[in-house]
Order: C-alpha cells, then structure tokens, then sequence
C-alpha cells in the first residue's frame, strides 16, 4: 500500500540526514504514520508482530548464550548446565531461549491458521504466502538443530533419527550413499556433527531475518488483509498503523509476555523431555524418542505410513502442499466468516493437527478408543491433513453458497458500531 | 559469402561461450571444497577396524561393541536359535530375502551392525515378535539372524566385513 503521506521532517539536522539515506522516512512508511492499514484488524493480526518479537528474543538471548556455550562432544552437556547453574542470570537466559523456541512456534502456528482461516494466500499475496512458508522451515531447522547442541539422550538420538530421513535417498545415483555421512561428517552423529549443527544453528537466524524482511516488504505491496476479507476500497477503510495498531500490538505483546512469564518463571522445564536431562550415550537409544511438540504432527504423519521413504515423502508432502494452497482454494472471498462451510472443515483441520500432535508422542503400539491402535488413527488423520487439501478445499471453496459480503470495509464498521 | 564481420562474431561468440565454461568450471572448483569439507575427514577415516575377543561371550548370550562409532551386535547363538534361523531362509515374510549362511561364517557367531536400518536407532536384544531384535523407535521386528520381518525398516541389520583371527579374536572392518 503506498504510503499516503510523505514523511517531511522540520528539523533542519533531521532533514539533512533524510536527504542524504531516506531510513527515518522508510520506518515512517513502513511500520508508522505513513503505513495506512485496514481499520477492522481483530487481535488475530498482533501474531505476526508476536513472531517478529521471539525472532529478536532467540536472536539477543542466542548471541549471549554462545558466549557460555562450547560446542566440543566431552563437555557441551556441562557447558549448558554450566549455564544453568552458575552463569549469572544463565538460569534466565537459558529459559528464555529453550522456551522461546516453542513460544515462537506457537505464535507462528496462530499466524499460519490466521493466514488458513481469513484466506490470507490468496490472490494477490501468493509470494508472501510462500515467503511464510520458507520463514517457517528455516525455523523448523534452525530448532532442531539448537536442540541437539545441549547434547543429552533426546538430542543424541532426536538428531540420528532425523539425518537418518536422509538415508531413504539412497536410491539417487551418486550422492545417495553418502548423504548421510556427508551430513554426520563421519560414521554416526558425532563432534562434526555437533560443531556443523552449532554453526547452522548460528547462522540461519540471521537468514531468517532477511526473509522476513521479503516478507514484510511483500506484506507492504498490497498491504495486510482483515477479517472481512474484502480490498480496501479508500482512505475511509484504513486508519495510520501508528499509533493504532502499535499500540493495540503493544497490548497483545503484554499479554503475550505474561504467558511466556510463566513458563519461564515457573515451568521452565514442562516443554522439555526428562531423557534430556541425561548426557547422550551412543549405546543406550531411549526406550521412547519423540522430538519437540512442535513437531509432533509431522512425526505422526511420518510414522503413519510404513515405508520408510514414502514416510519421508508424505512428512516433507505435508509442508509443500501449502504452496499450492493459494490454487487449490478456488473460492472468490477469502474470509470464512462468509464460507461456512469451509469454516466447519478447518475446524476439523485444527482438531485434527492437535489430534496428530497427541499421536506423535506416544507409541504407535497403543491402544485407544474401540480398540484401535494409535497407528491406526494416526492413518486416519494422516488421510484427513491430505484430503483438507486435496479434495476438500478445491471442492468446496468452488461449490459452497456464501454468505452476503459487506460492500465496504468501512460500512461494516460503521454497521456494526450502530448495532453494538 | 563470410565477411569480416561474420568472422570478428563467430570469433566473439566463441571466446563468450570459452570464457563462461571456464568461469562455470572456476566456480565449481571454489564451491567443491566448501561442500567436500563436510564429509569424513581423514582421521574419522582412519578408524577403520578393531579386533575383538569373543571368548568372553557365553553361548546363547551377545555382546555389543563400537566400530567407528556405531554399535556392532555379536551373538553366541544356541543350536536352537541357528535351527531357528535357518528355518526362517524361506518364510514369506522376509522383507529383504536372505539366507542364514549368507549372514554369517560360523553359524554359532552371528556379526551385524547394530543400528537399525530404518532411522538408526539401536534394536533391543531378545525382544520382539521374532526372538531376535526389535527397535523400540518405531517398531521394527528382526529375527535371530537379524533379517527384518515386520516393521518399517527396508533392509537387514547390515553385515560388515570381519575376519576370524583365531577361534576366539575376530577383526571387523
């Protein structure tokens, strides 16, 4: 959304400066006065700014981490109990960064389904769509590779079992046989490893941050979308992002750090797995692995098909098929507080993931309602997270009646505070 | 007819063609290094074999060493556990069909890598619907000779290459 009003400082320093780099113009225009924004954003909209928010949390609490920690096999589990215990406030900046790892899951995931629910993908914010979905498996590495670098039984074991997806390649000429030692630098997951993950770990952060920098700029070109779904049609539609919005983000981040308070206050550990708490130990495999919730789904999903490269095949399937969503949603209005129908199956979608979550982490070998295994219903969601995409959403986003659209932004407001 | 200005572009249009599939090859020359780096480095390689004394394993019992880094199962089985074994070198559920006799020298000394083929978690001895390993990751089942039969792992539990130096030393690797 080009910016309506040009930022023109009346400080002669100030403007001299403005001539010569436009940056305090480019700020103005992108997250103040000048960026005109939808007036109708609910609180579902503050996740984004939330995401932007545990980026530079990771980001500060990782530099000064990586000032305590040592990446060396012998000595990486001590240097973060090291940290824990007698690095001044390391007992902080650890919790912090362990537990906003899955804070920044969190709010990423909210982002993602508001994206789903209010047809965020859609036509003409395709690339922007994509660039979330690049944001979220650089995210996806990078924390799966900081969780091995405290070097305990899960992330021993997390890692070996993860590089080891890479050896149902085998098949490709070439680079197949290898890939995995290639991966692991020798034989098994080992110092190389460690140090290579320790690196990566470093450096993708800050790759994050430049694609979330595409993404924002992807955001400005046709600006957000909002609940209504509907263009912005004139000024009467938006309102300046400052100070509306930066304060109404303001509010959501207070609440927001309320909750991560109490996780990083009072159960610092409740997201964490026991069996890392014990050094790795390359004899003894874990009777039980699970990775981070986080992944839980996707680790269902894997487990859910017995062969193990179309496992790999519909794990990595899962994440590739948002790309397509902007095609296989075929409906002309994006928000579903109009597609009811549509709204129905993304609850089921939302249930469904959460219902894959809690499969994830227990054995496939138990038993739960009529006397199925988990195996099986993980067969059963695993068929629903595809046919959601696969059959349901191109049918029903073309065949549902709607319901009436507002014609305006601005007249829905003005509508709803008349009856309000 | 060539005129001299066909000549001067067919002499430009072969030094572009020569001077971008020199720069494509100086390109993957620098990038080659920064991908090689990654792969096992010489004294990672170096670890090659070690030599191991089986005498202290019993019969009916195994015994798990490192090699270069990954666990290495040795079973002293039982005549009933060979019998067992080789009675399996026909059954319908083998995965990745082999015979007992291809998967060892002396039958009462069954050598196999130890990482289960799937995604290289290591199988728990004495477990699982078949009497040899079972994995408790994610549920593959391999029986005394260490051929998986149920499960999702593709292949058997891989045997490396050993030697007996004497009835009771084997090098392996």
């Amino acid at each position: 959304m080009a910016s309506d009003k040009k930022y023109e400082p009346t400080n002669p320093t100030l403007k001299w400066v403005e001539d010569r780099l436009p940056i305090m113009g480019f700020v103005y225009n992108a997250v103040g006065a000048g960026y005109h924004v939808p007036r109708n954003l609910n609180y579902w909209w503050n996740f984004g700014v939330l995401a932007g928010f545990m980026m530079v949390v990771q980001i500060v609490t990782g530099i000064v981490l990586a000032m305590h920690y040592i990446p060396d096999i012998t000595v990486a589990f001590d240097s973060v109990q090291h940290i824990r215990r007698d690095v001044n406030y390391g007992w902080l900046l650890q919790a912090v960064h362990a537990n906003g790892a899955s804070m920044f899951f969190v709010v990423v995931y909210i982002h993602i389904l508001r994206g789903f629910y209010f047809g965020s993908y859609k036509s003409p914010r395709e690339i922007l769509w994509f660039l979330g979905i690049i944001i979220y498996l650089i995210m996806m590495a990078t924390g799966f590779m900081g969780y091995v670098l405290p070097w305990g039984q899960m992330s021993f074991w997390g890692a070996t079992v993860i590089t080891n997806f890479f050896s149902a390649f085998d098949f490709i000429p070439f680079i197949g046989d290898g890939l995995v030692e290639w991966l692991w630098g020798g034989f098994a997951v080992d110092q190389p490893t460690l140090n290579r993950f320790y690196s990566l770990h470093y450096l993708l952060p800050f790759v994050l941050v430049g694609v979330v920098i595409l993404h924002i700029w992807a955001l400005h070109i046709p600006g957000s979308t909002n609940p209504l779904g509907i263009d912005v049609k004139g000024p009467q539609d938006k309102i300046p992002f400052h100070p509306y919005y930066t304060a109404k983000d303001a509010f959501g981040l207070g609440v927001f750090i309320i909750f991560f308070s109490v996780f990083i206050f009072y159960i610092p550990d409740f997201l964490g797995h026991p069996d890392n708490y014990i050094e790795a130990d390359r004899l003894k495999t874990p009777a039980h692995i699970v990775p981070e919730w986080y992944y839980l789904p996707f680790y269902a999903i894997l487990r859910a098909i017995p062969d193990k490269l179309l496992g790999i095949v519909a794990m990595f399937g899962s994440i590739m098929i948002l790309f397509a969503m902007p095609w296989l949603d075929g409906a002309r209005i994006r928000s579903m507080r109009f597609r009811p129908l549509s709204k129905f199956f993304f609850w089921i979608f939302v249930v469904n993931g959460l219902f894959l979550g809690y499969l994830g982490q227990i054995s496939p070998d138990d038993i739960l309602a009529f006397g199925w295994t988990a195996l099986t219903y993980a067969q059963i969601a695993t068929f629903y997270y595809f046919a959601y995409f696969l059959v349901v959403m191109p049918l029903v986003s073309r065949m549902e009646t709607t319901k009436p659209v507002p014609t305006s932004i601005a007249a829905a407001v003005l509508d709803a505070n008349k009856k309000g | 007819m060539t005129t001299h200005d066909d000549v001067v572009e067919e002499r430009r249009n072969f030094l572009y063609i020569a001077t971008g599939a020199a720069g494509a090859v100086a390109a993957g020359a620098a990038v080659w290094p920064l991908i090689d780096q990654m792969n096992p480095s010489k004294d990672v390689l170096a670890l090659s074999s070690i030599e191991v004394d089986i005498s202290v394993i019993a019969e009916g019992e195994s015994a798990v060493f490192l090699w270069r880094k990954n666990p290495v199962f040795i079973r002293h089985r039982t005549a009933e556990e060979i019998a067992r074994a080789i009675a399996d070198d026909n059954a319908e559920d083998l995965i990745d069909p082999q015979t007992d006799a291809e998967r060892i020298q002396k039958p009462e000394w069954l050598v196999m890598s130890g990482v289960c083929t799937h995604f290289g978690c290591i199988p728990l001895d004495q477990q699982g619907d078949f009497g040899g390993w079972f994995c408790p990751c994610h549920g593959s089942h391999y029986d005394i000779s260490g051929r998986i039969r149920k499960g999702p792992a593709p292949s058997n539990l891989p045997v490396m290459d050993y030697v007996f130096l004497d009835d009771s030393t084997i090098k392996i690797g």
